[in-house]
């Protein structure tokens, strides 16, 4: 008797148990969606209501004047990120050819495990590194120096997914290049890399998403810009400094437009996360 | 031996017959240096092409690394060690430490990790073992929304949300009733390392929450339904699931720090940037990251600037340590099943 009821006592305690630790589990998913929620609430709630068609073809207005855009801004941004493309995307994708398609030996592996190296290292330590590298060599601060940092920072992404979408590739599309006489380089150019086509695309597309809210490395290297440029040999204005200026700005006109250019930038964010969404379905379609 | 010889002198071979010649046509094709080139002119440059890219991408850490050392020089001669034990920062008499950065990097990291790994290890237990794949989906998602979210708007969120919740609600409440302790006293200013803290705790969520899914989910479906068949519950058997992942959630909680080391912008917005060493959560504190942010334009003098450099390359150090052991434990975790 006394042995049932000591194991009917341990059955209950762990349905209990197991009901306490189910429910935490649920409660912390629970809570780990929560600031989803309250910062796209916060973020179209405050910045909504401020973005009209002034907020894309206005300049900044001086303090007081209320109204005013940022087109500088959502140029220099594009600029930037032009820039970035130019500088990191050639040598992401030719280092992740080389992965894929020779590296698998000890260099491969050293150069492999540099890339998840340099994915660790802080945004603001690279923009100290393009300051070194192009602000004091050419005494000025500059859209150029902005996109060496960005560009620096999409290597590691666009080389990693390069190196993925082309293993992806089956050997039986080289051998059939080979077999019929073409050069491995141009098998590797015209087929391997046409097939891998949409899946590059996808890691260049998430590269620019992750790179498009930078702010830390372009504060000492592109450092923002109150006029209309386009020359990136000088200062340029930025989304995300824009936000950063406007944020610790004692005036409450500039923290709402601070939400705003946020709204924006997000925006900016989604369409890149949607397309890649987009292209990625579509490729799994096909197969 | 006898495709030696084919090789080495195939015109002879031609005369003993027409499968053998076959054959050697063939072999003769590949290794005979008069008729094809051994590489291809185009292969041997594209190859080339590539590997200096990888070498790039190689030589740009090393590079970064040496521009770093090299521009810090002048502080490192001036200050040696005592650049990281002293915790003077004083652009006026050009006297500078950095234990002050040193501290508040550390402290507000472990405490985003204190608050955001049992949460993420609950989310990742919620989404590999847990829920329904109709709940999976939508959660799984809005985490990685979370992970996408710019440093930039996670700060402006805790400039005008988080931080007058904390200095409102939170602050006066743990002061109350654990006031006690000198970790919560002080005046409830709102922005200051608890502030810091929290934001970081949300920002290095979804990066745990979902390396851990992963490493959960790589625990083969067998030990699930040995621990079921013998009678176990749900939480019994995903505490053997746990004991299989442990190596790979530690290394997931170590690219989360990494992350919260070097993290910048929200940190900056939040903190309150006061070099000064306090063990009251509610002070304002800096960090390595964003004393960089902010003072960085505004450094005039030679040896501040080195002394800012010399800060940074300290960050890069650190972090590139504490995400070589992530990556070598979530490496060695993953692989274990395979």
């Amino acid at each position: 008797m006394k042995s049932a009821t000591l194991t009917n006592g341990r059955f209950y305690r762990r349905k209990a148990m197991n009901f306490f630790m189910n429910s935490l589990a649920w409660a912390s998913a629970l809570m780990a969606v929560t600031p989803v929620l309250l910062i796209f609430f916060y973020t179209v709630g405050k910045g909504a209501s401020y973005i009209d068609l002034d907020f894309f073809t206005h300049m900044p207005r001086p303090v007081g004047e209320p109204g005013g855009g940022m087109a500088n801004a959502i140029l220099g941004t594009l600029i930037l990120l032009g820039l970035g493309s130019v500088v990191g995307l050639p040598i992401g994708i030719l280092a992740g050819i080389y992965l894929a398609e020779f590296g698998r030996n000890k260099f491969g592996e050293v150069v492999r495990f540099m890339t998840d190296v340099l994915s660790g290292v802080p945004s603001i330590v690279v923009g100290v590194v393009a300051y070194t590298l192009v602000v004091l060599p050419m005494k000025q601060f500059s859209a150029l120096a902005g996109g060496v940092a960005l560009g620096i920072l999409m290597i590691p992404t666009v080389t990693r997914t390069s190196e993925e979408m082309i293993r992806l590739v089956p050997d039986s599309y080289r051998e059939a290049g080979l077999a019929l006489g073409i050069p491995q380089w141009k098998t590797t150019l015209r087929i391997v890399l046409r097939t891998a086509f949409t899946g590059i695309t996808t890691g260049v597309l998430l590269a620019m998403a992750r790179i498009a809210g930078e702010t830390a490395p372009l504060l000492f290297t592109a450092l923002g810009n109150r006029f209309w440029s386009t020359a990136i040999d000088q200062p340029i204005a930025s989304l995300p400094v824009f936000i950063y200026d406007y944020a610790k700005a004692p005036f409450e006109d500039w923290n709402n437009q601070a939400w705003a250019a946020a709204l924006v930038l997000i925006f900016m964010i989604s369409i890149l996360s949607f397309t890649i969404r987009f292209v990625t379905r579509s490729r799994f379609q096909n197969d | 031996m006898e495709e030696e010889t084919i090789v080495e002198n195939p015109r002879s071979q031609e005369q003993t017959g027409d499968v053998v010649s076959v054959g050697s046509d063939l072999l003769s094709g590949v290794t005979d240096k008069r008729r094809v080139r051994k590489y291809n002119l185009g292969d041997l440059l594209f190859k080339n092409l590539t590997v200096l890219f990888a070498v790039v991408v190689l030589m740009l850490v090393l590079l970064m690394a040496f521009e770093m050392y090299d521009g810090s020089k002048l502080s490192f001669q001036e200050f040696g060690t005592g650049f990281v034990t002293s915790s003077s920062w004083d652009p006026v008499e050009e006297d500078y430490g950095a234990l002050p950065f040193m501290y508040g990097t550390i402290v507000s990291s472990l405490l985003a990790l204190l608050i955001a790994l049992p949460l993420s290890v609950g989310v990742a237990i919620f989404l590999s073992e847990l829920a329904p794949s109709w709940v999976e989906r939508p959660v799984s998602f809005m985490v990685e929304l979370l992970a996408g979210v710019p440093s930039i708007v996670y700060g402006l969120w805790g400039i005008f949300v988080l931080v007058p919740w904390i200095r409102k609600t939170v602050e006066p409440f743990l002061s109350d009733h654990l006031g006690f302790l000198p970790l919560f006293r002080g005046a409830p200013y709102g922005f200051g390392m608890l502030a810091a803290g929290m934001i970081l705790a949300v920002m290095i969520l979804p990066i745990i929450a979902s390396i851990s899914r992963d490493v959960l989910r790589s625990v083969p479906r067998l030990q699930r339904e040995a621990a079921l068949a013998i009678g176990a519950t749900q939480w019994e058997t995903t505490r053997i699931v746990l004991r299989d992942s442990r190596s790979g959630i530690l290394g997931a909680t170590m690219l989360g720090l990494g992350r919260a080391i070097g993290e910048t912008m929200a940190v900056t917005m939040v903190i309150g940037n006061r070099p000064e060493i306090s063990f009251s959560l509610f002070d304002p504190g800096y960090t390595m990251a964003s004393v960089i942010a902010n003072e960085f334009t505004e450094a005039t003098t030679e040896m501040y600037i080195n002394a800012l450099i010399e800060v940074a390359f300290i960050l890069f150090v650190i972090t590139i340590v504490v995400n070589m052991l992530a990556r070598l434990l979530v490496w060695s975790a993953t692989r274990k099943w395979k």
